[in-house]
């Protein structure tokens, strides 16, 4: 069984993740600081509200380069709504300097016909295959946020979705997975992409322990 | 496209559903989890639970409520009833609900939807507006517009806010979405208040949750088309098996509004 951290930094729901993480059958780890990172085989980083007092909040529990390093060690990683916001250069919400491992901002959601963005909206997957396993194209994930991320390389999108206008529901860069819905509150299809997530990330922890072995 | 959803509302005390006229005559109806677990499987977008109990002891029943829920259920939760203070909604969140609605305390002090919303984000912070026509406003011969009055305290205080003044007020503030309930039309089965969600619908930006009224799947139908609804919400017709969410869908996909597919929901 897995191991999987959630950074809990006071932004949000961590009951629904955790028993999620659970449901899938991985164990769920809270943590608090960079010390009970050591044991976790997958890291996910989640939240809701704004960039600015999220960055204060991971900076004052000494998470900021913990995450960074782990990003760039190529181990597996989940960003799920501001955790996906987060991975940016910075946010035009409140001009915060975020932690800069994806290149772009996050941006206002453009000629929405409600703001925020609240409910259960299609999701189209353009690639990353393994995330989206067993999940009928164009099915529906829950949605609550005003921004958006706007990332400098396209390519970086794995899922679209819109309201008003199009705008990555996912992304995906090496090792670093994120969405901008939340998973832990879409019902069967999101424990079923936490499930493929726990998947990659075992393959990933095998993987590397072979190489260290060998 | 973003699907309207459909959202069946429990009313608990002391960490049970109950079910009552305007708040009193309070009838047992079982353990809001399973009945939770119920409507998810249905295919309910959302639930609310809205604590009618509000007295201080029970805030810890409700917590644990919240925390067994969220444990169970993997859809949205939104708790509201007795939120005063920052803290306390701090509270409700931490045990796992995804929204916080907040009504007489929000009229009693409006700076707590901003500290709230500054706090946790404005999309976690949902402001319930309980309205009641005016008597004799709407004779629209004398140019005399309709008009709403916004009550607190379930339904039972009369406050000077107008009510479409006051959700404008609100989403200034920091609400996310509002949840409007007409008082008139609660518990009466004659359908939504369409005049006062569009009047609110007209001047927020907001989703705008309707309630109160519903007896059919059509009334469904008309808070959105008419109201410009983006959610609605109903209680004893799903609780006493009137109509089952399932049918409410097919009859808003029929009406050509997008819904989310029912469909193996069930988590």
């Amino acid at each position: 069984m897995i191991r999987v951290a959630i950074a809990d930094y006071g932004a949000g729901n961590l009951v629904s993740i955790a028993r999620a993480i659970e449901v899938v059958g991985a164990e769920p780890l809270v943590i608090r600081d960079a010390e009970a990172l050591r044991g976790a085989d997958a890291l996910i980083v989640p939240g809701v509200g704004a960039a600015a007092p999220a960055m204060d909040r991971l900076r004052r529990r000494g998470l900021i380069e913990p995450i960074r390093a782990w990003i760039r060690d190529g181990r597996p990683f989940l960003g799920i709504c501001l955790g996906l916001q987060l991975l940016f250069d910075g946010s035009d919400e409140d001009s915060a300097e975020t932690l800069g491992l994806i290149r772009g901002r996050t941006v206002r959601l453009a000629n929405p016909p409600t703001l925020p963005h609240i409910g259960w909206n299609n999701v189209d997957w353009l690639g990353h295959r393994p995330l989206f396993e067993g999940i009928e194209p164009g099915a529906a994930f829950y949605f609550v946020h005003s921004y958006v991320g706007a990332p400098d390389d396209r390519r970086v999108v794995i899922a679209q979705s819109e309201h008003g206008s199009r705008f990555p529901a996912a992304i995906a860069q090496d090792n670093v997975l994120a969405v901008q819905f939340h998973p832990e509150r879409s019902g069967a299809d999101g424990l079923r992409l936490l499930a493929n997530f726990t998947a990659i990330a075992e393959a990933a922890t095998r993987a590397a322990s072979a190489t260290a072995l060998a | 496209m973003l699907s309207r959803r459909v959202i069946p509302c429990l009313d608990v005390a002391n960490g049970r559903v109950v079910k009552g006229t305007r708040f009193v005559d309070l009838v047992d109806e079982g353990d809001p989890v399973e009945l939770a677990t119920r409507y998810a499987a249905e295919g309910a977008d959302e639930i609310v639970y809205l604590d009618i109990s509000a007295a201080p002891e029970g805030r810890g029943t409700l917590l644990d409520l919240v925390e067994r829920t969220a444990r169970t259920v993997f859809i949205p939760l939104t708790v509201g009833g007795g939120v005063r203070a920052v803290s306390e909604m701090r509270d409700v969140l931490r045990a796992g609900a995804d929204k916080v609605s907040l009504n007489s305390a929000a009229v009693a002090d409006p700076t707590l939807i901003n500290r709230c919303a500054v706090r946790f984000g404005r999309q976690a912070v949902v402001v319930a507006i309980d309205a009641a026509r005016e008597p004799g406003a709407g004779d629209s011969a004398a140019g005399d517009p309709l008009r709403w009055t916004a009550y607190v305290r379930g339904g039972r205080e009369r406050t000077e806010l107008d009510a479409v003044a006051w959700a404008e007020r609100a989403v200034e503030l920091g609400a996310g979405e509002l949840l409007v309930t007409s008082i008139d039309r609660d518990g009466t089965g004659a359908g939504f208040d369409t005049e006062l969600l569009r009047a609110i619908t007209d001047r927020v930006g907001v989703p705008v949750i309707a309630s109160g009224g519903a007896a059919g799947p059509a009334d469904f139908v008309r808070a959105i088309r008419d109201g410009g609804a983006d959610a609605v919400l109903a209680a004893s017709i799903f609780h006493r098996r009137i109509h089952a969410i399932g049918e409410v869908k097919a009859a808003m996909a029929a009406a050509g509004l997008v819904i989310r597919s029912t469909a193996g929901v069930a988590a």
